[in-house]
């Protein structure tokens, strides 16, 4: 596979013809939730799109995103969009090890300096360089050096997009997201933990069509997959609305299907795709399989409090802080009542009995009057 | 800060400072209230001061002479709406009983949530109507001061951006739920330092003319 | 001698702050249904009048003197001070427009006292040299002369003349062990001596013993209108001391609303004592010689009449059925008033407002609301148990060219009186 050949080309070379062409460009519009009319226009892209260069770095994560993409089974949309780019590094894919491999990356970078898409998943640590390094060279350098010559970024996972797990209250390592780090390059978040796979080459798939990264919402993700909201989605919804909730993950509510708001399903605040793609090939999604969403695609999901705590519950211990503010109160006010029964007391000594010849105040033209 | 920092923080460290100022403040109120005292009354008594002063803290609620009820119509009517709203929409609806689960450690049932819906649009618009009378009525606009346009705001706040939030309006769902969450800390912050505090010392007042007034043999 | 000063009433206020007025403050959210309720709002569309505004440099020492908040506010001067201008404006508030009738008290949703805080207002207003001239001289009058009308005992000694020529009865003066002690109001000596030939007769039918005393017999207390604790005090300890004197069972409170107030209720306080005495007002005595068969009448009142509760008796007293048992002796064509009994409009002249000439304007203008009672009814006359009430009615009457005439219950009672000789007439 050379860097020089084209999408239709590649594809051509492994016997996709002209019609399965267009109908991949047709699923890609639909991931990408463009109009049908959009097809001839991404077929005209695609064809003439050379395989850009991807180099993907991994930091501080579990490889679960990765396992997530490759997963998916072929052939697929995503399996063709992979063949579609030249993944030029990836260390836990690519068959080269040690020097080679960071080799291969430094050539990468070189031949397709300001081309190149960079894929990160896993946070950075920033407490201490040596969390986490790779061929001797901490995350932060090898992402500071290799997002340089990067067209755009996409950080893949919610280790990468928000620092997620490593991030977690206490957050040892000093975990930070790809976009805490660089500021002067696009970047495309791809939250979830992991993310949906067609999500991951639907903005590929946006990269390669149209040159550019799509349209981010305020947490820099694809408002085509993140615009919805899971509860939203939710096949359960109306269990919601009717005010019928599982308490238990036995009771009859969780047979019947309830809602699983009072167990702690983070659906509400959640962004992402899971509630319409769905997980494993399209089969289901947490929900269906009677657990409340954990909130993966968004910032802070470890620490919204506890998974099985509901959403509207506080997020930390109440009732502790309301027993120290019931005691300083009571100080303070045992200690106003102090003053204010010394004020009253003062007030009633001082009394001076009030008399008829007390009702006047001291005013000239009264005290004459009242003379005469 | 993003949404989801927001609505962490005001879950959290927001939640615990309106805590501390709110139950600080209501324990101080009551204590500057109680311990000013009140002298015994030595005159005979008619009846219980202290059965009557019960009755009171009940009766209140209750609709006055009809005579009353129609010279104060709108003011009776909205305060109904507003209060009785209020208790639905703060009490029944199951997330906010939740919420009272995960503090008090007891739930009770909730309501469906299209009838705290409805409740909730009714409380809006006897707040807007409550705006409205205060901003025209002569003795109203004559009484009212900076403070009771603010804690108007505190009042509404709270509703609006709940039902924004519950219907997704207007905002990202997240960024809604986290000022709502927020506008209710304001109004826990400011409660107990404004006249918003009657939502508690009504109980003390009622108790005190109540039984005031039953010494006297008089029904209040 | 000293002299009154905003500083002295700025102390009384303080002293007069206590846990209900702390807790009336903290509940009232401006809802206006106060004003509603004030017959000297209603009838002037005044929103000055607004009962909870006429208590508002209470409301400001409260959160300035007895609040954390706003003792640091004042501490930092950010809070504005109690001014005599201010106080000077507050007058006609305080004493012209509020009869201490109740009514506001009544309706209050969070259940203030508004009345009661009225009342503490004055404590203030007094000692800080700011109450009207009218209710000095009553009060300089009362405590130098012992009526407030000025009324002396050689007065009151004409009238039981002409009492005891009228009735054939003998009027016991100074009778040391008798049941009651019967005190009088100014206005009745003066205007409505009938209430004295009422009770000789009524008390000589139902063979009761009762006195009168020449040291005491001035049932009004211009101290509580005025609303100084200690002048009620040196008022009520009179009659206090001569109810002691002469070791009577029961001291009965005239036709007047405040008096009975004065004594009943706030007279205990006043002296610092629990009485060792009972204190009535005389319907209740009224009623329960009804009740045991020791008053009775005969023949009917014709009249279409109807009853004006005087607000001290009701909503501040809770004198209510009394009355009405009364009325059903004599009185078939006895009518209520629309918001009769403890809702009651007042006649608009109690608490004061008749002894200040300042607000004999607003007083005339209040009595619109008696007026349009009173017109609903289409009735031959009208009952009191009051004789503030009364004089005020009888002006607002005549002011009004209404031709109704006034009577007090207690008269009317004893013009039915069944003349048959008591049965224990030797023996009491």
């Amino acid at each position: 596979m050379s860097h020089d050949e084209t999408l239709k080309e590649s594809l051509t070379r492994n016997g996709v013809s002209r019609r399965g062409f267009l109908k991949f460009c047709a699923t890609a519009a639909s991931i990408m939730a463009l109009p049908p009319s959009m097809v001839p226009a991404i077929a005209a892209a695609l064809e003439s799109a050379r395989r850009p260069s991807v180099i993907w770095l991994s930091f501080q994560e579990c490889t679960g995103c990765a396992e997530s993409l490759t997963r998916s089974h072929s052939p697929t949309v995503e399996g063709l969009i992979f063949d579609a780019i030249s993944l030029d590094y990836q260390h836990t894919l690519q068959a080269a090890a040690g020097d080679a491999a960071e080799e291969a990356r430094e050539e990468a970078m070189k031949e397709n300096w300001g081309k190149y898409i960079l894929v990160v998943d896993g946070s950075i640590p920033l407490g201490n360089p040596g969390y986490s390094t790779i061929a001797g060279i901490s995350n932060l350098d090898m992402l500071k050096e290799t997002a340089k010559g990067a067209a755009a970024i996409v950080a893949v996972g919610t280790c990468a997009t928000f620092g997620g797990i490593p991030k977690a209250n206490p957050n040892p390592t000093g975990a930070v997201s790809v976009s805490d780090i660089i500021k002067d390059k696009p970047i495309v978040n791809v939250s979830g933990c992991p993310p949906i796979p067609v999500v991951i080459t639907g903005v590929l798939a946006h990269f390669l069509t149209f040159g550019t990264i799509p349209e981010l919402d305020e947490l820099g993700r694809p408002k085509v997959f993140y615009g919805n909201n899971i509860h939203d989605r939710c096949y359960r919804r109306p269990f919601y609305e009717r005010g019928e909730f599982a308490e238990t993950f036995d009771d009859e509510g969780a047979k019947k299907g309830w809602c699983l708001f009072k167990l702690g399903c983070k659906g509400p605040i959640t962004y992402n795709a899971c509630a319409t793609a769905k997980w494993n090939e399209g089969t289901s999604f947490p929900i269906e399989s009677g657990h409340g969403c954990l909130g993966c695609s968004e910032p802070n999901f470890w620490d919204m409090g506890g998974f099985y705590k509901a959403l509207s519950q506080p997020a930390v211990d109440v009732s502790q802080t309301a027993a120290y503010a019931l005691g300083a109160g009571a100080v303070a006010g045992l200690g106003i009542a102090a003053l204010n029964r010394k004020k009253k007391a003062d007030v009633a000594t001082d009394h001076q009995t009030v008399t008829i010849h007390d009702l006047r105040r001291n005013d000239p033209s009264k005290t004459e009057a009242e003379d005469s | 800060m993003n949404s989801a920092d927001f609505l962490l923080w005001v879950r959290g460290t927001g939640l615990q400072i309106a805590t501390v100022i709110f139950v600080f403040g209501v324990v101080l109120r009551l204590f500057e209230i109680l311990t000013l005292g009140h002298k015994k009354n030595l005159a005979v008594t008619r009846g219980s001061g202290f059965k009557e002063g019960f009755r009171n803290i009940l009766t209140r609620s209750l609709p006055r002479d009809k005579n009353t009820l129609r010279r104060s119509m709108f003011t009776i009517v909205t305060g109904y709406v507003l209060h009785i709203g209020l208790f639905v929409v703060i009490f029944l609806l199951a997330p906010h009983i939740s919420l009272f689960e995960g503090i008090f450690g007891f739930g009770w049932p909730s309501i469906s949530t299209p009838i705290v819906d409805l409740f909730a649009v009714l409380t809006m618009i006897a707040l807007l109507a409550i705006l409205y009378h205060r901003l025209t009525n002569p003795v109203l606009k004559f009484l009212s001061t900076k403070q009771d346009y603010f804690v108007w705001a505190l009042t509404f706040v709270p509703l609006i951006t709940g039902y924004l939030s519950y219907h997704h309006l207007f905002l990202n769902y997240n960024w809604m739920l986290g000022i709502h969450i927020l506008s209710v800390e304001l109004l826990m912050i400011f409660l107990p330092f404004t006249k918003l505090s009657h939502a508690f010392t009504l109980f003390i007042a009622r108790w005190y003319s109540g039984s005031m007034m039953g010494e006297k043999g008089v029904k209040s | 001698m000293s002299e009154a000063s905003l500083e002295r009433g700025i102390a009384a206020l303080k002293e007069q702050i206590d846990a209900p007025v702390a807790a009336f403050f903290s509940s009232c959210t401006h809802c206006g249904m106060c004003a509603d309720a004030c017959l000297f709002h209603t009838e002037t569309g005044c929103p000055t009048y607004t009962p909870i505004y006429k208590v508002e440099p209470m409301r400001r020492l409260w959160e300035q003197e007895y609040t954390l908040l706003g003792r640091a506010k004042k501490a930092l001067g950010l809070s504005k001070p109690i001014t005599e201008e201010e106080l000077e404006k507050w007058q006609s508030k305080v004493y012209n427009t509020c009869t201490l009738c109740g009514r506001c008290s009544m309706v209050c949703p969070v259940g203030n006292d508004i009345t009661g805080m009225i009342r503490k207002m004055r404590e203030g207003m007094s000692a800080g040299g700011f109450a009207p001239e009218g209710l000095i001289g009553a009060s300089e009058r009362a405590v130098e002369i012992g009526s407030p009308m000025g009324v002396r005992l050689p007065a009151l000694k004409a009238q039981i003349k002409h009492a005891e020529k009228d009735t054939g009865l003998a009027i016991p003066m100074d009778v040391e062990g008798a049941e009651y002690l019967v005190l009088l109001s100014s206005m009745e000596i003066m205007n409505y001596p009938e209430y004295l030939h009422a009770i000789t007769r009524i008390f000589h039918q139902a063979g009761k013993t009762w006195t009168l005393c020449s040291e005491a017999f001035e049932a009004t207390n211009s101290g509580i209108q005025i609303g100084s604790s200690d002048i009620a005090a040196e008022l009520v300890g009179r009659v206090v001391a001569a109810a002691e004197k002469l070791k009577v069972k029961t001291v009965i409170s005239p036709e007047c609303g405040h008096a009975y107030t004065a004594i009943r209720w706030e007279g205990p306080n006043l002296v610092h004592k629990e009485f060792g005495f009972k204190v009535q007002h005389i319907l209740e005595v009224l009623d329960e010689l009804r009740a045991e068969g020791l008053l009775k009448t005969e023949g009917i009142e014709e009249a279409k009449l109807t009853f004006h509760d005087p607000c001290q008796l009701v909503r501040r007293g809770g004198v209510v059925e009394q009355p009405r048992n009364l009325l059903d002796m004599i009185a078939p064509n006895f009518v209520e008033m629309e918001d009769s009994g403890v809702m009651n409009w007042c006649c608009g002249a109690g608490g004061g407002v008749s002894a200040n000439e300042d607000a004999d304007k607003v007083r005339n203008k209040a009595f619109n609301r008696k007026k349009k009672q009173l017109e609903s009814l289409d009735i031959d006359v009208v009952v009191t148990a009051c004789a503030n009430c009364r004089i005020q009615l009888e002006d607002g009457l005549e002011i009004n060219e209404m031709d109704i005439p006034i009577l007090g219950l207690t008269e009317m009672l004893a013009e039915h009186l069944k003349e048959d000789k008591p049965v224990e007439e030797e023996t009491s």
